[in-house]
């Protein structure tokens, strides 16, 4: 298994996005080595924008340029695309329905020794609660990549989220990214696992564990939060019964909140989440944060036993 | 246009923004009464549009407005112009409309590109939008007005040092420096300073104007400022203006920053300022 940042799929992504469509532009504030975006500075000089450490301004940018048919792409960690300029997207970009994608690296606990102050695990909420906003959490390089070159295809603002540690690299490289769909990457029949961002390997060795204990699992990679693929969901909770979601995040305003409203609405069953439980992050190595804040398989495991109990 | 003209609409605009806030008991009187001399002598002498709203503004100049509280004034200059029907100006700040009380293209408004009122944001957008113009190897102009109290938004001097570094120089912007806000004067609530000086230290060209309620000031400077343009330097013009400017005891006070007139202030303000080209 091949192990790679979320990140390069971004850049890559975005390089090839560049050569395709001459519209595309780039702005960073002062994390370009960090976000992958030195291929497309270098091939790009003149569409990429340094803004130096100001991402407000950087966002109110992206919001003027569209004017004139660019679609431009912020790069910065998750915390600086979000929480620090919040007001600026909600009105410069959601509110005057301007076609920025703001794309965020360092997402969640797994950036690991920088700690709290960067560990942004409210934004997946911030962001999906902002009308017209599109939200999107990818799992791996291959999908990080295809993720980026297909948000320039549709129109309006789009909030694209990944990582920074090297994970396993495990999707399909030539499945084609529909935006708004879940992918099914196991069947079963006793739980539904519904899970997003780096916690998809983590659920589907959850499901492996799983099987082994005769507990066969529908596991579903939901990489666009919002829309949220409905279908896919209600045809699962209707063999299964019950599910499990997992995600890099708050469970206050997360995947797991947004399935759970899906659910109670439509089609009531146990549900269980597995997420950040009102807490900030701190400092430490990406798998040992994990483990300590209970995102890992092991959890994922044991969330599963106690939903399916309790059907 | 002819001055006479101009000042003719001049007056129907005050007319217009009286009656607006009045109608509703709410809106932005103050600055918008103030800003009249610079909307009509920007949208009825410099501002090169198409008759057909563009949202993307290809071969046109643009226009963003940061201090979206003085939406009045935005609507009644542009409604006068033929980018909406006079008539939709009744509706403002009520329900269903789309003169909301804070400009947005949400609404589908002809004429607004950028949602403001959480201040601060548009001098960022104006950038934007004149790089846009630059890459699309265009010579139209960006024009921006700001509050002068909006400046105690950290974004702007973001946007300030970010436009002189990367020579912006198709943009103007202005200050509406009426040297007052809600709370009372800007040198009560938080003294800014020299604001030349710092707009220079910056690196602006800075032009200022004392008479910024004479609608040929306001276009001399307005066209002074166009001299500069595509020189390296962004520009900004601080627009010395009055509050209230045009009904007497709107003037020398900032208590009617927000404040709508009652019916007998209306009348009152309204015997002050003609009525030209008939009310909406």
């Amino acid at each position: 298994m091949e192990y790679i940042d979320t990140r390069s799929g971004f850049g890559d992504g975005l390089l090839e996005l560049g050569r395709k469509n001459p519209d595309i532009l780039a702005l960073c504030a002062d994390l370009t080595g960090s976000l992958k975006m030195d291929k497309f500075k270098s091939e790009f000089p003149d569409r990429f924008f340094q803004v130096g450490i100001a991402e407000a301004n950087m966002m109110g940018i992206a919001a003027g340029m569209t004017i004139g048919g660019k679609i431009p792409f912020t790069g910065t960690f998750a915390n600086f695309s979000t929480s620090r300029v919040y007001d600026q997207i909600r009105q410069s970009i959601a509110y005057s329905g301007k076609n920025v994608k703001i794309c965020a690296s360092h997402s969640g606990l797994t950036l690991g020794e920088d700690g709290a102050t960067h560990q942004v695990l409210e934004d997946i909420g911030m962001m999906k609660m902002l009308p017209g906003m599109t939200v999107i959490n990818t799992c791996d390089y291959n999908q990080t990549r295809l993720a980026t070159i297909e948000i320039a295809q549709i129109f309006g603002p789009v909030y694209l989220r990944f990582g920074r540690p090297k994970v396993p690299n495990f999707t399909d490289p030539n499945l084609p990214f529909q935006i708004g769909k879940g992918i099914k990457l196991n069947d079963g029949n006793d739980v539904t696992i519904i899970c997003t961002g780096h916690l998809v390997w983590e659920a589907i060795n959850a499901a492996k564990e799983l099987n082994n204990k005769n507990v066969s699992c529908d596991v579903i990679n939901i990489h666009t939060i919002k829309p949220l693929d409905n279908q896919i969901i209600l045809d699962s909770i209707k063999k299964t019964k019950c599910v499990v979601t997992a995600e890099e995040h708050m469970i206050n305003g997360g995947l797991g909140d947004s399935v759970a409203q899906f659910c109670s609405r439509n089609f009531p069953v146990p549900i269980e989440m597995v997420g950040v439980n009102d807490s900030f992050g701190e400092s430490g190595k990406p798998h040992e944060l994990l483990i300590k804040y209970g995102l890992d398989a092991k959890n994922i495991v044991s969330s599963v036993e106690r939903v399916i109990s309790r059907k | 246009m002819e001055l006479e003209k101009l000042n003719d609409i001049c007056s129907q605009v005050r007319r217009d923004i009286l009656r607006m806030v009045h109608a509703n008991s709410s809106g932005h009187p103050g600055g918008s009464l103030g800003c009249v001399e610079y909307f009509v002598s920007l949208y009825f002498v410099l501002l090169k549009t198409k008759s057909q709203f563009d949202m993307n503004a290809i071969d046109e100049d643009v226009f963003i407005l940061s201090n979206g509280h003085i939406s009045p004034v935005y609507y009644s200059v542009m409604a006068r112009k033929g980018f909406f029907n006079l008539k939709e100006l009744s509706t403002f700040r009520s329900i269903d409309s789309r003169l909301q009380g804070h400009p947005t293209p949400h609404e589908g408004l002809e004429g607004v590109r950028i949602a403001s009122g959480s201040l601060g944001q548009g001098m960022s957008v104006a950038i934007g939008s004149a790089i846009t113009k630059k890459l699309n190897n265009e010579k139209n102009i960006i024009y921006s007005l700001h509050g002068d109290g909006e400046l105690q938004e950290g974004q702007n001097w973001e946007a300030i040092m970010y436009a002189s570094a990367n020579k912006v120089d198709n943009i103007i912007a202005t200050i509406d420096y009426n040297k007052k806000q809600i709370d009372g004067s800007t040198d009560d609530v938080l003294p800014m300073g020299n604001l030349r000086s710092k707009f220079e230290s910056f690196g602006w060209k800075v032009l200022e104007e004392e008479n910024g309620n004479n609608i040929e000031s306001v276009i001399s400077v307005l066209n002074e400022a166009k001299s500069h343009l595509f020189k390296n330097e962004p520009i900004v013009i601080l627009l010395h203006t009055e509050m209230g400017n045009g009904v007497d005891f709107m003037m020398g006070t900032h208590k009617w920053h927000g404040s709508a007139p009652n019916d007998d202030q209306l009348a009152l303000a309204l015997s002050q300022n003609k009525e030209t080209l008939g009310d909406y």
